[in-house]
């Protein structure tokens, strides 16, 4: 089934390959915002009259899609945010600086990415906890047995992508949750690029904290989730205070919050963009999580193939499960294959992708990423490799 | 210049790129010049004497565009007088933003007098040039 018709932006005969960047926005989720902000834009959670209730149902709702979709126990531990870094940031502020001490250990790799270090970074400066590093293997993966032995009496969290945005390996993250919980470890999961393009299921995989965005499956920008398990999530102080969040506030020692996940919640929230994105979990349902990983993955291997046998070309993760090639062109840099792709109106993503602690394993600071979605096909990968067969791409890179 | 004449000088200025590596020499002024919306990163330094400049060294990762674009630089800028070289620069870059420039004075730095069609290329090819310009306006004030 062809589902680019679906998808406003692929009527402009662009390849899109930088789905890990950001996705394409189907129509639906599009029309759904413009229906909000046309027939009933007003706040949530704020108005008596019918179109704020209509607003506030529609919020709520996407609150009850978004459980079901992660099969979250209570949509109660659904809360919205700008984004997985917003996520994280709530994680680790709202949540571990309060229950971490001097000397704790947080394990997380060199491929993560930025959103997921720099935050641990920053909270090691201010309450010394260790942020160390699980070793990855030769081809860049994380293993149980690299989780086990990297864990010490000190580890009390492992923070990992689920799938990586530069290597595209997808996590154990069942068999790492449960040898975890043993040892008393909290396992927080950034989805960013897991949730939607293969099933998450947080019960199943047992995870406490979850982070994931919505404009990476299909959603508009500016909306994330934030998934905790109740008791974990129900112990994050706020990291932001005001309207929406409180019930009552009389003087600095008479104030009261509200419950979650409005404690969370403080001030007007993305709503046109939370409907939206209801909209995007709906059309991805229709396509099937399977479907969608299946399609992804075969198109993977499909470009993997050919792309071997092309002598100038360097691939970088070819041994991963997840839609992501990461590759360089002999002798010519990352940017310049970008810009020169783009002239056949390609788009992949150059550079170090956030991810900047990983050219300590690659090897190599920059690449190449083309990152696949199941609104790719193989007419895309055919122009895609037809490109980079040919063996004067630095000097047409020039535009001179 | 003919095209031809133009991709043969910049991937010449790419693949063997003039004074690429930096010396440790406190007489130098020194700064990292990168680009934030791409990949492209310099560290440049600068040694001026009796208002000449003596030597400009870099080194770094970047896109053909700007590699070749500091080294075909550095070719023109060295042994001019600040004021010949603040020249140059000027020139350099009205011809990158499309404004009215003197072509004599540039020289080989002409082969980038068709970036401005690719805007995303205007970066790459003056962030080295502007990183020496940063150097010698440095070295005046610090002279004063």
């Amino acid at each position: 089934m062809n589902y680019k018709d679906d998808f406003p932006m692929l009527k402009n005969d662009i390849v899109y390959f930088d789905n890990g960047a950001t996705t394409l926005k189907p129509k639906c989720v599009i029309d759904k915002m413009d229906d909000y902000y046309f027939n009933y834009s007003s706040n949530a959670h704020r108005g008596d009259y019918s179109l704020s209730l209509k607003a506030s149902k529609e919020y709520e709702d996407v609150r009850t899609k978004v459980r079901n979709f992660i099969n979250a126990k209570r949509d109660e531990e659904i809360v919205f945010t700008s984004g997985s870094t917003d996520s994280l940031n709530t994680i680790v502020y709202g949540y571990f600086k309060y229950n971490l001490n001097e000397g704790d250990e947080v394990l997380i790799t060199k491929s993560e990415h930025a959103s997921n270090i720099l935050p641990w970074f920053e909270l090691s400066k201010e309450i010394g906890i260790n942020v160390n590093y699980i070793p990855l293997t030769e081809n860049h993966t994380v293993t149980l047995e690299n989780v086990i032995n990297s864990i010490t009496d000190n580890t009390k969290v492992i923070s990992l992508a689920h799938i990586t945005n530069v290597i595209g390996d997808v996590r154990p993250i069942k068999e790492i949750t449960q040898y975890a919980h043993n040892k008393g470890i909290l396992v927080v999961i950034d989805g960013s690029q897991s949730v939607g393009h293969t099933k998450v299921d947080v019960t199943d995989l047992d995870i406490d904290f979850l982070a994931f965005s919505a404009h990476k499956m299909l959603g508009p920008t500016g909306v994330g989730v934030l998934y905790g398990k109740y008791d974990l999530l129900n112990d994050i102080k706020p990291v932001r205070y005001g309207g929406g969040m409180n019930v009552s506030f009389v003087n600095i020692d008479e104030i009261e919050y509200k419950q979650l996940p409005y404690r969370l919640e403080a001030g007007t929230q993305n709503i046109a963009g939370i409907i939206g994105f209801g909209q995007a979990i709906d059309y991805i349902n229709r396509v099937g999580i399977d479907n969608i990983e299946e399609l992804c993955s075969s198109l993977k291997e499909y470009i993997v193939l050919n792309l071997k046998k092309i002598p100038h070309i360097k691939l970088y993760n070819e041994n991963v499960e997840g839609s992501i090639v990461t590759f360089n062109v002999d002798n010519v840099f990352a940017q310049d294959t970008a810009i020169y792709l783009d002239k056949y109106n390609i788009c992949v993503r150059s550079g170090s992708h956030c991810a900047k602690k990983l050219d300590d394993e690659l090897g190599i600071k920059n690449t190449c990423r083309i990152s696949i979605y199941f609104y790719n096909t193989k007419e895309d990968a055919d122009k895609l490799i037809t490109a980079l067969k040919n063996n004067k791409i630095l000097e047409e890179s020039l535009g001179v | 210049m003919d095209s031809n004449l133009k991709r043969a000088l910049i991937l010449e200025n790419y693949e063997k790129p003039f004074h690429k590596g930096l010396i440790d020499d406190d007489s130098y002024l020194k700064e990292n010049k990168n680009n934030s919306s791409c990949i492209d990163n310099f560290d440049i330094q600068l040694k001026i004497e009796d208002g000449i400049i003596k030597d400009i060294r870099f080194d770094g990762e970047a896109c053909a565009i700007a590699t070749s674009s500091i080294s075909i630089s550095i070719t023109k800028l060295l042994d001019k007088t600040v004021k010949q070289a603040l020249d140059i620069i000027e020139n350099y870059e009205k011809m990158i933003n499309e404004e009215e420039y003197d072509e004599k004075l540039l020289e080989e730095l002409i082969v980038y007098n068709d970036i401005y069609k690719q805007p995303s290329r205007k970066k790459c090819a003056t962030l080295g040039i502007l990183g020496i310009k940063d150097l010698i306006n440095k070295s005046i004030s610090g002279d004063k």
